[in-house]
């Protein structure tokens, strides 16, 4: 057993914080750092910078143009980039449909989408869910009927995260209402531009414009745009399910937030209060052990490829602790965590504080809800 | 980066696996707390010859000269069994103690008998509140409190202030002139003494800052303790699955039920956590400064003590009626546990020292 990162993986290390440092414009990490929204030019911008050294296809092998990291150089990366301000990739095109497209698609569908994902000159979003279809993602009904050479497709899917900017979609369809809820499902990526598809906002509790609704009425969408067989879609969708998985646990900004923490308690004067004291450390230690719970997940993923249900400790866990660390940011703040989009009000750090906190409760709804990662653990992992 | 355990450090796990399989049922080791001693010279002995008794000791001194990490994996096996010797005590917080602190023929007299397992040494350190040791012209004098397995020592090594203030470290036998012990049981089933001491003779064995060795040597015991705490945690919760999975009501397994499953769940969360932090733990026991380490140990203690509260509660609620008796292990599993978290600093001591350490860096 060997708990250090080795020379090499130090170097690394070295090497992405200094790119971080020298490449990232300085409004972008202001904006990270302070939790306030990005535009979607700004994530663009930051993604084009990474392309250009040759990082646009994070998480991606060599042979997809890729820089072929191993799980714990992605997680360096991953670690450093927060730690740097850098934003959190944007997962819809680069950790989700391109892992899906490199296992399942075919060769013409990888070379006329992934080129354009690295670039970012393509944004994609995920229809998985609809208002019927939350938890028990199978029971979805949007449906695709075959009409010649394309899909015709109506319904509707929800909670379409940035589905504001994308240019794609990837949808899960049904293509077979007779068959049993999984084997009907099909994989389709569609144009967000196809006539029929409408995006509505979904305002949520901290005011941002974030998710959406899509509708989708009558949309024409060739076969072509269909991932491998029909009626097999729910096989590709859980595979990627797995790779969502990867960079579950948010430890990298979870740091970068407790160190935000960290200072404004200090600021405030929260740090000589016994009882706040205590709920800071004890925010601290968890993520002291869920560091190291996630180097152990990466070490024994090594061999395997996507993480098993290990993850699912990982995504509870880390939300538990990011969701913890903004309650005590808006806590350490008293009233000034208040006052609703104000700037001149109570000190700097405190203006976004309480929408923060509001915001982040998604962590434990969004990419399988924490009780559906306990009924995986106790059914997966303790066969339950 | 690497989580596995190399080849002679499974084979040491298995090994005492299966002895403690095979010399520590459920029936023997009750046999064994109802003795008089309440602990086996026999299994000692066992340990001793399998090397295990040798772990933490230099080769120089017929130990084995292993660390941290082949002790988690003894402590881990000892703890699925609830093995009743004094294992921490001696043969991983003293060779610890005395390898800092005393003298080489002080270590050539000790070490070997010790890794030989004929002697058993312990550390007395804690002071009762009413009468903290203290040290007068080679005499100590005080009541050192819930000492584990204080009873059994051939030899015990004492911490007293001395006149000028400083703490010392005393090699005191337990049959000293005005030296009074009083042996018991404690919850988990272990033996403790508390000791007082009248104008007891005593040696000094350290060469100054006895203190901050003896810190020292209880983070070793710590993360030991921590990895006992993982071996018993697993045995408790492949226990409860099992129960869940063959306890029938309503018609089903009881381990259908969501509420069930998801309390389940949240137990292997605990497990996982403290697994993750005894490994740290062990890294950095032996860690030469002081307040980054024992930020470290603070902070492990802190998951394992929580773990051990929450894994050990909800096992015997999941068992029902039957976790409340003494006929299952689970029960023995349970009090060990709750040991466990009581012991070197709770929870709460550890949280603060933490934050304040934190604070510090």
């Amino acid at each position: 057993m060997d708990l250090n990162f080795s020379p090499e993986e130090t170097a690394f290390r070295e090497q992405v914080r200094r790119f971080v440092s020298e490449n990232l414009p300085a409004g972008i990490r202001h904006k990270v750092l302070n939790g306030i929204h990005l535009e979607r030019e700004e994530h663009v911008q930051w993604q084009r910078i990474l392309h250009a050294r040759g990082w646009g296809g994070v998480g991606w092998p060599r042979e997809f143009g890729g820089p072929g990291w191993s799980p714990t150089e992605l997680y360096i990366f991953e670690e450093e980039s927060a730690r740097g301000g850098a934003p959190r990739l944007i997962s819809f095109g680069l950790k989700m449909i391109a892992p899906v497209l490199m296992a399942f698609g075919t060769p013409a569908q990888q070379q006329r989408f992934l080129p354009k994902i690295m670039a970012a000159d393509e944004w994609w979003c995920q229809g998985y869910s609809e208002p019927g279809a939350g938890s028990d993602l199978a029971s979805l009904k949007t449906r695709a009927m075959r009409e010649g050479d394309c899909y015709i497709v109506n319904g509707q899917k929800t909670w379409t995260t940035l589905g504001q900017y994308a240019d794609w979609i990837f949808c899960l369809v049904r293509t077979d209402p007779e068959a049993k809820k999984q084997s009907g499902i099909s994989f389709l990526l569609i144009d967000m531009k196809s006539p029929g598809v409408t995006v509505r906002p979904i305002i949520t509790l901290d005011g941002a414009h974030e998710v959406n609704e899509v509708w989708l009425e009558d949309v024409r969408v060739p076969v072509e745009n269909r991932i491998g067989e029909e009626n097999k879609g729910w096989t590709y969708a859980k595979f990627l399910l797995g790779h969502e998985r990867t960079n579950i646990a948010g430890i990298g900004i979870a740091k970068r937030e407790l160190a935000r923490l960290k200072r404004i308690a200090e600021d405030e004067g929260r740090l000589d209060e016994p009882l706040f004291a205590a709920r800071l450390a004890q925010v601290e230690i968890d993520l002291m052990a869920l560091e190291i719970t996630n180097l152990r997940v990466l070490s024994a993923e090594g061999a395997k490829k996507a993480p098993g249900p290990e993850a699912s400790i990982l995504k509870i866990k880390g939300s538990e602790i990011q969701q913890a660390i903004a309650e005590l940011m808006m806590q350490a703040v008293g009233a000034y965590a208040l006052p609703y989009r104000q700037t001149d009000v109570g000190p700097d750090y405190a203006a976004n504080l309480g929408a923060g906190y509001c915001n982040l409760r998604k962590l434990s709804i969004f990419g399988g809800s924490n009780e559906i990662q306990k009924n995986i653990i106790s059914q997966m992992i303790m066969g339950l | 980066m690497n989580f596995d355990f190399n080849e002679d450090q499974r084979a040491l796990a298995d090994t005492l696996q299966r002895f403690v399989s095979r010399e520590y049922s459920f029936e023997r080791r009750r046999a064994i707390r109802d003795s008089t001693a309440g602990w086996s010279r026999d299994v000692w002995q066992g340990l001793a010859d399998l090397g295990v008794l040798a772990i933490n000791i230099d080769e120089d001194y017929g130990g084995l000269g292993y660390g941290p990490q082949e002790t988690g994996l003894v402590m881990n096996a000892a703890g699925r069994g609830l093995l009743l010797e004094p294992y921490l005590a001696s043969a991983v917080i003293a060779p610890a103690l005395i390898r800092r602190t005393t003298s080489a023929d002080f270590q050539e007299q000790w070490l070997p008998a010790i890794a030989s397992g004929e002697a058993v040494v312990v550390l007395a350190h804690a002071d009762a509140r009413s009468a903290p040791a203290t040290e007068l012209g080679g005499n100590l004098s005080g009541h050192k409190s819930v000492v584990a397995h204080g009873g059994c020592a051939d030899l015990l090594l004492v911490s007293a202030q001395m006149p000028n203030g400083d703490t010392g470290l005393f090699a005191v036998s337990p049959g000293a002139d005005g030296l009074r012990l009083r042996d018991y049981p404690t919850l988990d089933g272990q033996r403790a003494a508390d000791i007082i001491m009248d104008s007891t003779p005593a040696t000094r064995i350290d060469a100054g800052g006895a203190l901050d060795q003896i810190e020292a040597a209880l983070d070793i015991g710590l993360a030991a303790l921590c990895a006992e705490a993982v071996g018993i945690m697993e045995a408790t919760l492949a226990a409860t699955t099992e129960y869940l999975k063959t306890r029938q009501q309503f018609g089903q397994p009881i381990g259908r039920f969501q509420a069930l499953q998801h309390r389940m769940a949240d137990m292997l969360l605990h497990l996982e956590q403290a697994r993750s932090m005894s490994y740290l733990a062990a890294m950095h026991c032996t860690g030469k400064d002081a307040p980054a380490r024992q930020r470290i140990l603070s902070a492990a203690k802190v998951t394992s003590g929580q773990a051990c509260r929450f894994v050990a509660q909800n096992a015997v609620q999941l068992h029902g009626g039957m976790g409340m008796t003494d006929e299952l292990m689970l029960s023995h599993w349970f009090k060990r546990l709750t040991t466990i978290e009581m012991s070197f600093g709770d929870t709460d001591s550890h949280l603060a020292r933490f934050a304040r350490l934190s604070r510090a860096a």
